[in-house]
């Protein structure tokens, strides 16, 4: 087992090694043929502004954000990843909790989840950058008892939330009904009210289907969470210094790739929460491995 | 209706899809009274209806006419009261509670607290003979094993009655004959009224006081068949009696093609088969 994950983790930097590798590569490929090949033009510039080097990027961590500035590139990062992260999961738990109710309601009553699905499913059709101001127009409008005036980061966290329930509601549904029917009759059989059946049944049943939506809605919430902080302008967070650094791209190409680098880490570790989570629900279920 | 019956069910007809074109009569006016402390068989062929008269006795269906009487109360009344329990073809043990806690789930609908019920799925499954399996996951478990564990569950909270649907029926030939010969002993030990549901004739005959013959289209009680042949052991199956007994039911089963209303599909008489 702790040589599976091992394994793992060797294999997750192995991959990023193979990543700077490949890109280094290229840079080299495309100065030695200086850009084409028999005519044609290779697609994406190889060139120090670019694509500028790893190491350059990696540099960049360590030096001052501006010019003069006290703080480096590296703490900005990690204070707009730490921002997004609060985000995400805020989004994240709000999602995992609707997209469960919803499951519930549609398990339970035939009729909703006729009634409902659909609606669900067009949910995700609505483009978020149209949605994105919609909700950041709250603010100014909209007050709420407990949280007070409507704030920019909300909108953010209702975003992310947006895109999180979706593959929550679906896979919890679709574990809520994996129980045979003899293992529902058996609870029928014990006079087991339906909600007992729920806890004791339906829920343990459904954690093997729910361990990849939530995988799924937690890369959701996070890029909903980016998308959703670029799309209301909200500041402090991951998404607004990739626009930031992507406006001086031209003088200083390696910055924005610090941000992206944050971003993508971002996701890494937010799904890695996840599958420690599903590691611990899941660890006297049987493996597939088992006779 | 006497109140000395454990089962007692009075002109039951159920009908599938009331009113729509796919309506089948799944039952047509079955009557069977069944003793304290026997054991009756179900036996026919597919589409007779014995698996829909177990679940009718079970409440987990109502019947669309005539009246189910389970220990002298209504069906429902029973099912609520816990009166029986049941085992099914599949164990349908819960992969994520350990052995013991599976034999534990009815005690921990009815309240019991942890030691009191830990304590009783431990004396049942010394019953079922698996007392070193109770922290053990029903994955780690045979087939076989994993059947004694649901009925460990199904007289866990020690009901008069037992109701059991092909629980053996996917079992391998000689983990099946296994079983039969635990659940002689199991009964022995515990007196309870079984009602079994198979499409193995010697099976029904080497478990049963009584073979209940069934047809299909629409489904009803065409025999009933004395199993007289005194304590069961493995010294039945070979003895001339059991065979005949056998002959007698197989030829009741026939019996139950030739009257057929309308013919039956080839292979449907087949479904039970001489296992």
């Amino acid at each position: 087992m702790t040589g599976a994950r091992w394994r793992t983790v060797g294999l997750a930097l192995l991959g990023f090694v193979m990543l700077a590798v490949l890109w280094e590569g290229y840079k080299w490929f495309w100065g030695a043929v200086d850009g084409s090949v028999l005519g044609w033009d290779l697609p994406a510039s190889g060139d120090d502004t670019s694509m500028p080097h790893v190491w350059t990027v990696v540099e960049r961590f360590g030096q001052p954000e501006l010019r003069g500035s006290e703080r480096t590139v590296g703490a900005a990062v990690l204070a707009g990843a730490w921002f997004t992260f609060r985000m995400a999961m805020g989004g994240f738990l709000i999602g995992v909790v609707v997209g469960l109710a919803l499951a519930v309601v549609m398990q339970r009553f035939r009729l909703a989840e006729q009634g409902l699905l659909p609606y669900v499913i067009l949910s995700q059709t609505v483009p978020l950058v149209a949605l994105a101001p919609l909700v950041a127009g709250w603010g100014g409008n909209l007050s709420l008892p407990i949280l007070g005036e409507w704030e920019s980061w909300m909108s953010v966290v209702v975003i992310a939330a947006y895109l999180a329930f979706f593959p929550v509601a679906v896979g919890a549904l679709r574990g809520l009904q994996s129980p045979s029917r003899a293992s529902v009759e058996l609870m029928r059989s014990y006079a087991c009210p339906d909600r007992k059946t729920l806890w004791k049944l339906r829920f343990p049943a459904a954690l093997p289907y729910l361990a990849p939506a939530l995988k799924l809605a937690a890369a959701a919430a996070v890029v909903g969470a980016i998308v959703a902080e670029i799309s209301t302008g909200t500041k402090g967070g991951i998404g607004r210094l990739i626009i930031e650094y992507s406006r001086e791209a031209t003088g200083d190409p390696a910055k924005v790739y610090t941000a992206v680098i944050a971003a993508a880490l971002l996701g890494l570790l937010v799904a890695g929460i996840v599958t420690a989570f599903d590691t611990v629900a899941m660890r006297n279920r049987p493996k597939e491995t088992a006779a | 209706m006497s109140g000395a019956s454990a089962v007692e069910v009075v002109g039951v007809t159920k009908t599938f899809n009331v009113g729509k074109p796919n309506q089948v009569m799944a039952l047509q006016d079955v009557s069977l009274s069944i003793r304290p402390g026997e054991l009756v068989s179900l036996i026919g062929p597919s589409g007779c209806g014995k698996s829909t008269l177990l679940r009718l006795i079970a409440d987990l269906t109502t019947p669309t006419a005539g009246e189910v009487t389970v220990n002298g109360k209504p069906a429902h009344q029973a099912r609520v009261d816990h009166d029986y329990g049941m085992a099914f073809q599949q164990a349908g043990l819960f992969e994520w509670r350990t052995v013991a806690r599976n034999v534990e789930l009815p005690l921990e609908l009815r309240g019991w607290d942890k030691k009191r019920r830990r304590q009783q799925a431990l004396d049942m499954l010394r019953l079922v003979k698996l007392p070193d399996f109770a922290d053990h996951y029903p994955w780690e478990l045979s087939g076989g094993m994993q059947q004694r564990v649901a009925i460990a569950r199904a007289l866990s909270f020690d009901p008069p009655l037992l109701l059991m649907d092909e629980p053996f029926g996917a079992l391998d030939e000689m983990t099946r004959e296994h079983m039969q010969a635990e659940l002689v002993r199991i009964r022995a030990a515990t007196g309870k009224t079984v009602v079994f549901v198979t499409h193995s004739i010697p099976e029904a005959v080497y478990l049963s006081e009584r073979v209940v013959v069934m047809s299909p289209r629409p489904g009803r009680i065409t025999a009933v068949i004395d199993v007289d042949l005194g304590g069961r052991d493995e010294d039945t199956r070979e003895d001339a009696a059991f065979f005949s007994k056998i002959t007698e039911v197989r030829e009741a089963l026939r019996a139950v093609e030739a009257t057929s209303p309308e013919p039956l599909e080839i292979g449907a008489v087949r479904g039970v088969d001489d296992r």
